[in-house]
């Protein structure tokens, strides 16, 4: 990028180009330096790690922590590492963002192309759901999953997700089909498509960006969770955010910080994964809406 | 029975009466053009006969079947939409044939259909692309091939041509004239564009404001409108329509034009003399097509009444075919259509031909017909 490509708005001196490239590489660095802290001190024995030398790459590379952290650590009282709260977390968020999407995708359907009397008001308070803070649901979310019978399962879990994530999932669909020609969802009432058959072979099909969007929103908002978790989860449905908080918090034995690292890590993945794969199409689905919404 | 009829049709939203009470019938293949100026109501009367809109009051019948209860789908109609409204997410000839895949169609037979459509259209080798990969008359054509693909009882046309460039509009006309001639099928067509309407209707209907001014053929409504909007809105360059005094003088009626310092222009009423001997004395408005006015050579020789007078001409336009020479009378410009050799030049007093048989007179106040 040494060339000065034709469409930048303002020209440019070399020298302020200089100071732009090196204000940009500091703070380049500067975030990445606790990625960076967490990797190298996950692949250290723990030595060197008490010896203080947090910032020097490892003089022995070894991957016991990121075992121990994935399959043999204490986690609360069992030593089974963090494998099979990672499978919870999996099997929370596969459903959880799956059906919250496709009802956002519904809502926003019916919201824009089947519009009925008091769908701006509808619209209104599924947008205003975006905004209650989740600690003011806990008590009498806790009361419905009791009532429901499914307290401290992993569908319990799923179905507070999904509530919680209709509102976006529903204001991004809104706003993307709102700019969707309504010519199109004509032709096919005549063409003798009924409503699903509309949604399913018009609309979804041309929602490409807006759904990767709202997967990558939800999963990451869903996969972070550690307030829902913590509180309505038992020990066999707990996310990997609440095992990596009784791993690190652990009171008794030696303060394993390598093996917490690697777990940190470990945590954290899934969505790095989700946000590499697929966030050029993050950063223009948002574009769309915003231009289009 | 007609084929098409509409009865008494009344739509409102909420408050706002945007259509008030239209009749039309249209015999089976007839071509009935709506047309009417933005904001007449013309595409929300296509949209009720294509059943997007429910109607508020009055009938919609399709060959003999009363149709304001049935949804789009069962009313056996095809619809040409303006931004022609292909999938995008599918192939042409899935956009085709989706029509006929949704009503159960089996697939041997949908190919084949969609292989009578893309010949008949000239799309055949554009079978596979998607529609963001095609020109506007590639969509256009694609979106006549949905629509022809079922054969339905009858078409709508929705502005299709509004979005294409001029030359391509034209060719596309020719198209859509072509297809109606050899299929007979019976079209029902939206434009602002009167020279469109002109062109392919068989009946125009013009509307303005929710109200049907005029039903008739396009003749009937060039040469015979019944009232000054109608006169104003079909034809290009559009009619003269200038204030004039009747005067009655025994077996002879007259109108005379005023003409600023020049004493008035008499020109004998013609066709109009029985109609316009009863408003002697007053004020009427003279509507003549530009055609009707030329030099004297031009002047058409079966005519009964051609007024001959010497006018000062104010600008001339040659335009190729014709010259458009511009005077002045009855205090307004007044175009007239002349040869393309008549030897006109700006400033002289020139012989202008009056075709009075094809004048038309209106009331001022009422702007309706009176002769």
């Amino acid at each position: 990028m040494a060339v000065s490509s034709p469409d930048t708005a303002v020209r440019t001196s070399r020298a302020t180009r200089a100071l732009i490239y090196a204000l940009l590489i500091f703070f380049a660095v500067y975030y990445m330096l606790p990625l960076y802290v967490m990797v190298v001190n996950s692949v250290k024995p723990l030595d060197e790690i008490r010896g203080g030398a947090m910032l020097s790459l490892p003089q022995v590379l070894t991957l016991d922590p990121w075992r121990s952290a994935w399959s043999t650590a204490q986690i609360g009282v069992e030593p089974t590492g963090l494998a099979p709260y990672f499978i919870n977390s999996i099997l929370m968020v596969v459903p959880a963002v799956a059906i919250s999407t496709v009802l956002g995708a519904m809502n926003g359907y019916v919201l824009t192309k089947w519009r009925f009397p008091g769908h701006n008001i509808v619209f209104g308070m599924m947008l205003l759901a975006c905004f209650i803070p989740f600690q003011i649901v806990l008590i009498p979310m806790a009361r419905i999953l009791g009532l429901i019978n499914l307290a401290g399962t992993t569908p319990g879990l799923v179905l507070v997700h999904v509530v919680y994530g209709i509102g976006f999932t529903t204001l991004f669909f809104r706003n993307y089909y709102e700019a969707f020609p309504t010519e199109l969802v004509k032709a096919a009432q005549i063409d003798g498509a009924s409503f699903w058959q509309i949604f399913f072979r018009i609309m979804l099909p041309s929602s490409g960006p807006i759904i990767v969007v709202t997967v990558i929103w939800q999963f990451t908002n869903v996969w972070n969770d550690f307030l829902f978790g913590a509180s309505f989860a038992d020990y066999d449905s707990q996310p990997i955010t609440v095992a990596l908080n009784n791993l690190v918090s652990s009171s008794t034995g030696v303060k394993e910080y390598n093996v917490h690292f690697a777990g940190a890590i470990l945590a954290a993945l899934p969505t790095l994964v989700v946000y590499i794969v697929s966030g050029r199409y993050f950063v223009r689905g948002l574009m769309a809406g915003a231009v289009k919404g | 029975m007609a084929f098409l009829e509409i009865n008494k049709l009344v739509k409102r939203f909420g408050p706002v009466e945007v259509l008030k009470g239209i009749n039309l019938q249209v015999e089976e293949g007839g071509f009935l053009v709506l047309v009417g100026p933005s904001g007449c109501g013309k595409s929300t009367l296509l949209s009720m006969i294509a059943g997007l809109d429910t109607v508020t009051e009055g009938e919609i019948r399709i060959d003999g079947r009363r149709v304001n209860e049935l949804v789009p789908s069962q009313r056996d109609i095809a619809m040409v939409f303006q931004s022609y409204a292909l999938y995008p997410n599918m192939t042409v000839g899935g956009n085709i044939a989706f029509g006929l895949e949704m009503r159960g169609v089996p697939k041997a037979e949908r190919e084949a259909a969609i292989q009578r459509v893309s010949e008949m259209l000239q799309i055949g080798h554009l079978l596979n692309r998607k529609p963001s990969q095609l020109s506007g008359g590639q969509r256009q054509r694609v979106a006549m091939g949905r629509a022809l693909v079922r054969d339905p009882k009858l078409f709508l046309f929705d502005e299709p041509l509004s979005n294409l460039d001029a030359k391509l509009r034209v060719d596309m006309r020719t198209e859509i004239k072509r297809l109606h001639q050899t299929m007979g099928t019976t079209i029902v067509y939206v434009t602002h564009d009167q020279i469109e309407a002109m062109t392919l209707a068989t009946q125009i209907a013009v509307l303005k404001d929710g109200v049907l001014q005029q039903f008739g053929t396009p003749a009937e409504i060039y040469n015979n409108p019944v009232n000054v909007f109608v006169a104003d809105f079909m034809g290009s360059p559009s009619m003269n329509i200038v204030k004039a005094k009747v005067k009655v003088n025994g077996a002879g009626v007259g109108v005379a034009l005023a003409r600023g310092n020049e004493p008035d222009l008499v020109l004998e009423a013609g066709r109009g003399s029985e109609g316009l001997r009863a408003h002697d004395g007053r004020e009427v408005l003279l509507g003549i097509r530009p055609e009707a006015i030329t030099d004297f050579d031009g002047a058409d020789r079966t005519a009964r009444t051609v007024v001959q007078a010497e006018c000062h001409v104010d600008v001339v336009e040659p335009a190729g075919a014709d010259t458009f020479v511009v005077t002045h009378l009855g205090g307004r410009e007044v175009i007239a259509r002349m040869r393309s050799d008549a030897v006109v030049r700006a400033g002289d007093r020139v012989g202008f031909a009056f075709n009075m048989d094809k004048a038309v007179f209106f009331d001022p106040a009422a702007q309706t017909r009176v002769a």
